[in-house]
């Protein structure tokens, strides 16, 4: 297996004269976790289309698990899982008979299926399902035996495309622990998610992609270093405005106003904090910079599409 | 010019997918499939039968069997080739699913068409076993009518998964039949010989697909000459090859863009 898994040169995509993904270049190596991070629309789902062969890029070079992708996409797709951004789960089968029926999709025989079940049910927390109906799961559920029937064929590569999104806190955290397994067993995943904590929490190198571009790359915590003050206060409540012009513009580096809440930037927020105490009507909080304030300084604040 | 499919062993998990899914609602399944042309057998080939007599020197149940037989693997393979199909392609995205693991729309669709052919053979089984109960059939020559079926079922097969392929919802299939399945129905020689259409109508009827099938089959159900057997299969061929492969280049069109 090469120690790159994926590379992509100048990778693009146009529906019509519209670029979708506009020359992006990707290099993800061997047990990393990738996080492709980007507002809705930004071309996310379309880049992974084109990693897993069933889109042809309009320009740009691929090469996923060695092989020269779409020309060797199906021979790639044997060594590949996925999860896609929608369920696809065959409602006309139990959860073992969608295992088993997926498996026979990769040629592997039924009695060596058979013997890949247990752990699959394992993975997925469902081992008291194993003849359930899919109707019968709830979301998170489905989700999990949709990322197990990613791994029949024991993967090299897992691609999921926002995992967790519409799932409650529980079901979100066993799929994190899922996904560090997976990471233990030597795997590489790319994700894409909305949610910036569980890409903080899980992704070693992270893209926060915008517009079919790539806007930044590096590890989570690089990022927040490069692009925002160390530092948060969000405060809210009467007379922002006044406080705002009269102390917080001296005080922070930065500040910004989303809504009825004003983010502050700071270096150091000791003056900043011990104005606020004299100010005991605003409400505030007080937080380290994360992922969520690079992305939203990179993408802009307001809402898109 | 697209190029030509790929063929490989991969249809075969995709077929065996549909049959297990069939398995399970077998019930509601062969009612439709079976129950429906057996009332029109029976209704029309007795009833109407009753008035008639004969139709090219045949009691008509017996002339009507052979076209029966034949309809009925046309519906059964143009239904699963549209409702059932759709519902896999877009509702469901079974086919997304399948091409996201190492197969491609090749195999999907090959898989799918010789599906088709299998439902109809299965419809026309039990079809056949029932004009054999009411001795409608004297000879062993009959039998060929099975593999006839499974070539009716992927031929249709593939013509509807033309039609699914550009469908952009479910009742777009109306047009299908109406402009094209019902008129065949009616004219292919399923409830009488075309001889008496006017010259034009009974040009366009040998154009038809379902003619062809008629004429094989009957000649293989019953006492009237089996003739002209490469040229009817050949026609059946054609058109089934075509539709297979023009079925793949607007698959790919749709799907894998
Ligand atoms: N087949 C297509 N034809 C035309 N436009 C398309 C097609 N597929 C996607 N697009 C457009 O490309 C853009 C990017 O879509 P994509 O699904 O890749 O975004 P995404 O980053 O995955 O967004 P989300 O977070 O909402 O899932 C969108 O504007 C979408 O409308
Ligand atoms: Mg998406």
């Amino acid at each position: 297996m090469p120690d790159l898994i994926v590379r992509a040169r100048g990778l693009s995509k146009r529906y019509g004269d519209k670029a979708v993904v506009d020359g992006i270049d990707l290099n993800i190596e061997r047990g990393q976790c990738f996080g492709l991070l980007g507002p809705n629309g930004a071309g996310k789902t379309t880049t992974l289309k084109m990693l897993l062969g069933n889109t042809s890029p309009s320009a740009g070079e691929l090469t996923v698990l060695g092989l020269p992708v779409p020309a060797q996409a199906r021979r790639m797709r044997e060594r590949l899982g996925i999860v896609p951004q929608f369920d696809n789960l065959d409602p006309d089968f139990s959860v073992v008979e969608n295992l088993r029926t997926y498996g026979s999709f990769f040629g592997i025989k039924r009695r060596e299926m058979d013997a890949r079940l247990p752990a699959l049910l394992a993975f997925a927390a469902l081992e008291g399902k194993a003849d359930a109906s899919i109707s019968e799961l709830s979301g998170g559920m489905q989700r999990r035996l949709t990322m197990a029937r990613a791994l029949v064929n024991d993967p090299d590569l897992v691609i999921l495309d926002e995992p967790t999104t519409g799932l409650d806190p529980q079901a979100r955290q066993l799929i994190w622990r899922r996904l560090r397994q997976l990471l233990g067993q030597g795997k590489t995943l790319i994700l894409t998610t909305h949610y910036m904590d569980e890409a903080e929490r899980l992704c070693d190198r992270i893209a926060i992609v915008d517009r079919g571009r790539i806007l930044v790359e590096d590890s989570p915590p690089a990022l927040i270093r490069q692009h925002i003050e160390p530092q948060v206060v969000e405060v809210y409540g009467p007379q922002l405005e006044v406080w705002c012009e009269e102390f917080a513009q001296a005080l922070a580096s930065r500040v910004e106003q989303v809504g009825e809440t004003l983010f502050c930037y700071c270096e150091d927020e000791t003056a900043l904090l011990r104005s606020l105490a004299d100010h005991p009507a605003l409400h505030f909080l007080h937080r380290r910079a994360n992922l969520e304030d690079v992305f939203l300084k990179l993408t802009g604040k307001e809402l898109r599409e | 010019m697209m190029p030509l499919p790929q063929i490989s062993r991969r249809w075969i998990p995709v077929w065996w997918r549909n049959v297990n899914v069939w398995r399970k609602l077998a019930g509601p399944s062969l009612v439709g499939n079976f129950g429906e042309p057996l009332f029109y057998l029976l209704a029309l080939g007795y009833g109407l039968g009753g008035f008639i007599g004969e139709m090219s020197a045949l009691p008509y149940i017996v002339f009507l069997a052979s076209g029966i037989v034949c309809s009925s693997a046309m519906n059964t393979a143009t239904f699963e080739g549209l409702y059932s199909a759709y519902t896999r392609m877009k509702v469901q995205e079974t086919w997304g699913g399948m091409i996201s693991a190492p197969m491609t729309l090749d195999d999907v669709v090959l898989g799918e068409v010789i599906w088709m052919g299998t439902k109809s053979l299965i419809s026309v089984s039990a079809i056949l076993v029932v004009t054999l109960l009411l001795g409608l059939i004297d000879s062993w020559l009959a039998f060929w009518v099975l593999p006839m079926a499974f070539l009716i079922g992927c031929c249709f097969g593939a013509m509807a998964l033309v039609v699914t392929a550009i469908s952009p919802s479910y009742d777009f299939f109306l047009y299908y039949f109406t402009l094209l399945i019902t008129p065949m129905f009616l004219l292919s020689g399923v409830f009488f010989p075309p001889d008496n259409l006017p010259q034009a109508v009974q040009f366009a009827a040998q154009l038809l697909p379902l003619t062809h099938a008629v004429a094989v089959v009957r000649g293989l159900m019953t006492e009237l000459a089996l003739e002209n057997v490469l040229l009817h299969l050949s026609v059946l061929f054609f058109y089934g090859l075509t539709a297979y492969w023009l079925a793949i280049v607007l698959l790919k069109r749709r799907l894998l863009v």
